[in-house]
């Protein structure tokens, strides 16, 4: 049967047609978009693979010359003298007290900060405050180190008499005055994000505003407060000038924030910016030292990942 | 006296307990950024003078100047600027709404917030190895930026993606159900109403990048540099050049480091006085992202 | 608020033009010469004329040790105001990164704090890299107490004392003053010093315990100097070694000892350092690439560098060499003699003199 088409047909296939054309492209578009997107995504595990690179490379030449065990396990860090030890521990324990004074500051202070700029500050108080709390983390940290010795130690010396000018405490604690807007910042973020539904439900129910704050949007903001924790353990862990400047450079294997400390990264800065011959045994301990690093960050960040997988809330 | 207006003024009590805490942790930080301000101020603002923002550095202390420090901090900073926020937004928007559930996608996250951690003058001595040597870059203003670039990139990965994450889902279906693909929901719908977490994110991350030391001395930024780069526009054509993208620079936490550990104390003057300098550079850039930030949150209401 | 941001705006754009404007500014000298001190070293001035040439152009690039650094830049500066169109630039990775960008031909001289070492030439040589090997001037070390300290007999101290307080088997063990003369008081000694990754230690170890690099570990170290003289001038029972260009400046806060070794005691200054009387001087380096040396400008500025050294060192307060030592070194560099006069190795026995005389 050899039916003409009707016309009408006729036009409804060419507009179907051209409408798929269109739909093609929208899809090649749209698929090439993503494409583009997830390269920027991939970026970042392309720096990882080279960072982990450069450590494993320069910590493989390292390994060859000191033991494993050697390194996990001894009490002694003096690689630039003439019988040079490499036991990582004392730096280890200079980077985890350090990292733990900086965070009993930047946490609560922090977390305390974000709940009052988000549920209590009228608007204007808080446009106000914020920027001026983010003006901390513009601060070089070369001045922050400068700071510490110059004005914090010999105040915390009026009150701890036999405080030495370098310490763990007067390092930790102007640290932990920089990360607080890390913590700050993005914890107001995510409570601000949170919808005033949930507010208003609250208060319907005849919660005053700290009930609610800390019933209602503190819980459903949790990922993103964790989120900003973790970066603040994350960037306090990292951290370099201050400690390099004001915790001194001993390392020592000890507990007591009123001793001076090395820490990992201290230690990293002082060498390759100093007069050790690079391909020296030394100078590659550096990498095994940011290798060790970069594994304590490592764990230390699935762990908190894990957390919020447990905790996330979705509305 | 009932029992509910009990509850109530005890209820107010508390917040008004709070506010008081809340007002004094806040001024912990904000008194301490005025004690080292005054510092500074104490004893750089002497030093702060026209011939001082526009002298190259000299060995006295008293015709020393920053000026190929500050242009130098301008021109890294452009860099940063324009490379870490596209990328930072595009790789977050990417993991937020296009990358499925499964284990790589965790991988990368916690990779991106691990990276955060790693202390920045790795990322001098990797970009030393790779940027510098393998791609054969020199010691540029162009890898001075992107090292930067990549040492920031996770904040803002992070703070776009907890903004993008509080969008409540009922703006996507509206968005979907009027039959928007998925890139004009993120396009239209969702990169506006998250611009403001974008901001704080590219706040951050530039204050930290202006004020880094270490791996900009590591790839090979000077402490000497006694001219200016070559400028982006010239009178002839082709007008616009980026010869300055591959020129020796050095930046002002630089100049300042090296000032603060010479022995005479008029050269410490001088880094105190780079120092005010860097803190009101970081505010002015940050500036705008505050502005942009400040208008958003005003508009903002669900 | 909105004036608040809309001024941050405002200051924004006006910091962009003056970029704008100043980039466009040719980098000439007039900017420094205004505030000019009124006393020009004569002899800077006659070195300034020798070498004055407006048309030469090229770039020298140096790193290396941030102790040379204020030489190297002082000369650099003074070279830019007679030659104008050379743009020496200099970085300050330290003396290790210093000599791997040397190694690899990126930089045309090396500013270092101790003499190269055999695995660092060896790299170089890999590249096809010789080099000249140029001391230019003393790093003295001072070792300083409190000004309180008044127990020390004539502010002498003996090398043999010092090893005893700074030795490895000290370390735990010599805690107080008086274990190490009987009649110095009964306090705890609060020792200080540089990291132990400067030239600084590895010198001070070297000429004092014997081999560089050996020594106590249980002393407050810094990364700073200047935070050495904050430590030292602040505590009553503090002893602590420190470059004198540190010293010298803080000479009000601090005491400077005398060092006793052998039959004289001899306390630091420039005369005592440069007639080799002082036993803690150290010489501090550079080093050039002779495929370098092949161009115009870096030679000119090597030979510009010999001649200013005198006076641009005594002003960065390190201790410039004796004329005919200087004349020993200027010999070197035309002969253009290659290679390392202390065998790879970071220690520097015997003395300089007989170093530039004994090399081939």
């Amino acid at each position: 049967m050899s039916n003409p088409l009707p016309a009408k047909i006729k036009r409804l296939r060419k507009r179907t047609a051209a409408s798929n054309r269109q739909r093609m492209w929208r899809d090649v578009r749209e698929r090439g978009i993503e494409g583009l997107l997830f390269m920027a995504a991939a970026l970042s595990v392309l720096v990882t693979v080279g960072i982990v690179g450069v450590l494993l490379y320069e910590s493989a030449q390292f390994f060859r010359h000191v033991s494993v065990v050697e390194f996990l396990t001894g009490t002694v860090w003096t690689p630039s003298f003439a019988n040079p030890k490499f036991g990582i521990l004392p730096l280890v324990s200079g980077t985890l007290l350090t990292t733990g004074v900086a965070l009993a500051v930047a946490l609560p202070v922090g977390t305390v900060v974000a709940i009052y700029l988000s549920e209590f500050a009228p608007f204007a108080v808080r446009e106000l405050l914020k920027p001026m709390l983010e003006l901390l983390s513009a601060v070089p940290t070369v001045v922050y180190g400068y700071f510490a010795i110059g004005f914090v130690a010999p105040m915390l010396q009026q009150v701890i008499p036999d405080l030495p000018t370098f310490s763990v405490l007067s390092a930790g604690l102007v640290m932990g005055i920089m990360i607080i807007p890390y913590v700050s910042s993005l914890s107001e973020d995510a409570m601000r994000s949170v919808p005033m539904l949930l507010r208003e439900g609250s208060y319907a129910l005849g919660a005053n505003k700290i009930r609610t704050a800390l019933g209602v949007v503190f819980p459903s903001a949790l990922s993103g407060i964790g989120a900003a924790y973790i970066l603040g353990v994350s960037r306090a862990i990292g951290e370099t000038m201050i400690v390099a400047i004001a915790a001194g450079m001993q390392p020592k294997l000890t507990a007591n924030p009123t001793e001076p400390a090395a820490t990992m990264t201290a230690f990293i800065v002082q060498v390759s910016l100093g007069d050790a011959a690079h391909g020296s045994v030394e100078y590659q301990s550096i990498f095994a030292t940011g290798l060790m690093l970069f594994l304590m960050t490592l764990t230390f960040n699935i762990l908190g990942y894990i957390l919020r997988r447990r905790f996330h809330q979705a509305y | 006296m009932l029992d509910s207006s009990r509850l109530i003024l005890r209820g107010k009590r508390q917040d008004a307990i709070f506010n008081i805490i809340g007002i004094l942790f806040t001024l912990v930080g904000i008194v301490t950024l005025a004690i080292l301000v005054v510092d500074l101020m104490i004893d750089g603002s002497p030093r702060l003078s026209y011939q001082f923002m526009t002298s190259f550095p000299s060995r006295r202390p008293e015709n020393a100047g920053i000026l190929s420090a500050w242009v130098g901090t301008l021109m890294v900073i452009s860099v940063t600027l324009a490379t870490a926020v596209p990328i930072g937004v595009a790789a977050a928007v990417y993991l937020e709404e296009y990358a499925p559930k499964n284990w790589v996608t965790t991988l990368i996250e916690i990779n991106i917030s691990n990276l955060a951690g790693v202390p920045s003058i790795i990322y001098g001595l990797m970009a030393l190895g790779l940027l510098v040597y393998q791609f054969k870059l020199g010691r540029s203003v162009l890898v001075g930026g992107l090292t930067l670039a990549l040492l920031v990139l996770p904040i803002v990965i992070v703070a776009t993606r907890e903004a993008i994450r509080s969008i409540p889902g009922s703006i996507r279906e509206a968005a979907y159900a009027a039959g928007a693909t998925k890139w004009q929901v993120i396009r239209y719908h969702l990169i506006p109403y998250s611009m403001g977490g974008i901001a704080t994110g590219t706040i951050i991350a530039m204050s930290r990048a202006i004020g880094e030391t270490a791996p900009l001395i590591t790839i090979g930024a000077l402490a000497y540099v006694p001219f200016l780069p070559p400028p982006p526009v010239q009178s002839t054509a082709p007008f616009v050049n980026a010869e300055w993208l591959h020129s020796g620079f050095t930046v002002l936490p630089i100049q300042m480091f090296n000032w603060v550990s010479r022995p005479q104390a008029k050269f410490h003057e001088n880094a105190a006085a780079t120092g005010l300098v860097l803190i009101f550079f970081t505010l002015a850039i940050n500036g705008v992202a505050m502005y942009l930030r400040y208008r958003i949150r005003k508009n903002l209401k669900w | 608020m909105h004036t608040k941001s809309s001024l941050s705006l405002a200051l924004l754009l006006s910091v962009g033009a003056i970029f704008g404007c100043s980039c466009n500014k040719t980098p000439a000298g007039p900017n420094n010469a205004q505030n000019s001190p009124p006393a020009v070293d004569p002899g800077l001035e006659k070195a300034a004329e020798k070498f004055a040439d407006d048309q030469l152009a090229g770039k020298v690039l140096i790193d290396g040790s941030s102790t040379v650094f204020p030489v190297t830049e002082a000369v650099a500066e003074e070279f830019k105001g007679a030659v104008p169109k050379v743009q020496v630039t200099v970085g300050i990775s330290g003396t290790g990164g210093g000599f791997k960008k040397f190694a690899r031909g990126e930089t045309d001289i090396s500013n270092a704090s101790r003499p190269i070492l055999k695995a660092e030439a060896e790299a170089a040589a890999k590249e096809g890299i010789e080099f000249v090997e140029l001391p230019v001037c003393y790093d003295a070390l001072t070792v300083a107490v409190h000004p309180s300290c008044d127990w020390i007999k004539d502010d002498t101290i003996t090398v043999e004392q010092l090893k005893a307080i700074w030795e490895p088997a000290a370390e735990g063990k010599i805690k107080k003053w008086n274990q190490v003369d009987p009649s110095w008081p009964d306090a705890e000694l609060k020792l200080f010093g540089p990291g132990a990754d400067s030239g600084t230690f590895d010198y001070f170890t070297e000429v004092i315990c014997g081999k560089a690099k050996q020594s106590r570990g249980d002393f407050t170290a810094s990364e700073d100097d200047n935070t050495l003289v904050q430590g030292i001038s602040g505590d009553k029972h503090a002893l602590g070694y420190l470059p004198y260009a540190y010293y010298e400046p803080n000479s009000a806060k601090m005491k400077a000892l005398k060092i006793k070794k052998g039959e004289n005691a001899v306390a630091p200054s420039a005369a005592t350092v440069k007639d080799g009387s002082y036993p803690l001087s150290r010489p501090l380096f550079i080093y050039i690439s002779l495929k370098s040396l092949e161009r115009p400008e870096v030679q000119k500025f090597s030979e510009f560098y010999l001649d200013t050294i005198t006076a641009l060192a005594t002003e960065v307060k390190y201790v410039p060499f004796e004329t005919p030592l200087y004349d020993l070194v200027k010999d070197r560099l035309a002969k253009k003699k290659a290679g390392s006069m202390f065998g790879g190795e970071a220690e520097t026995h015997q003395s300089l003199e007989e170093a530039l005389k004994a090399a081939p």
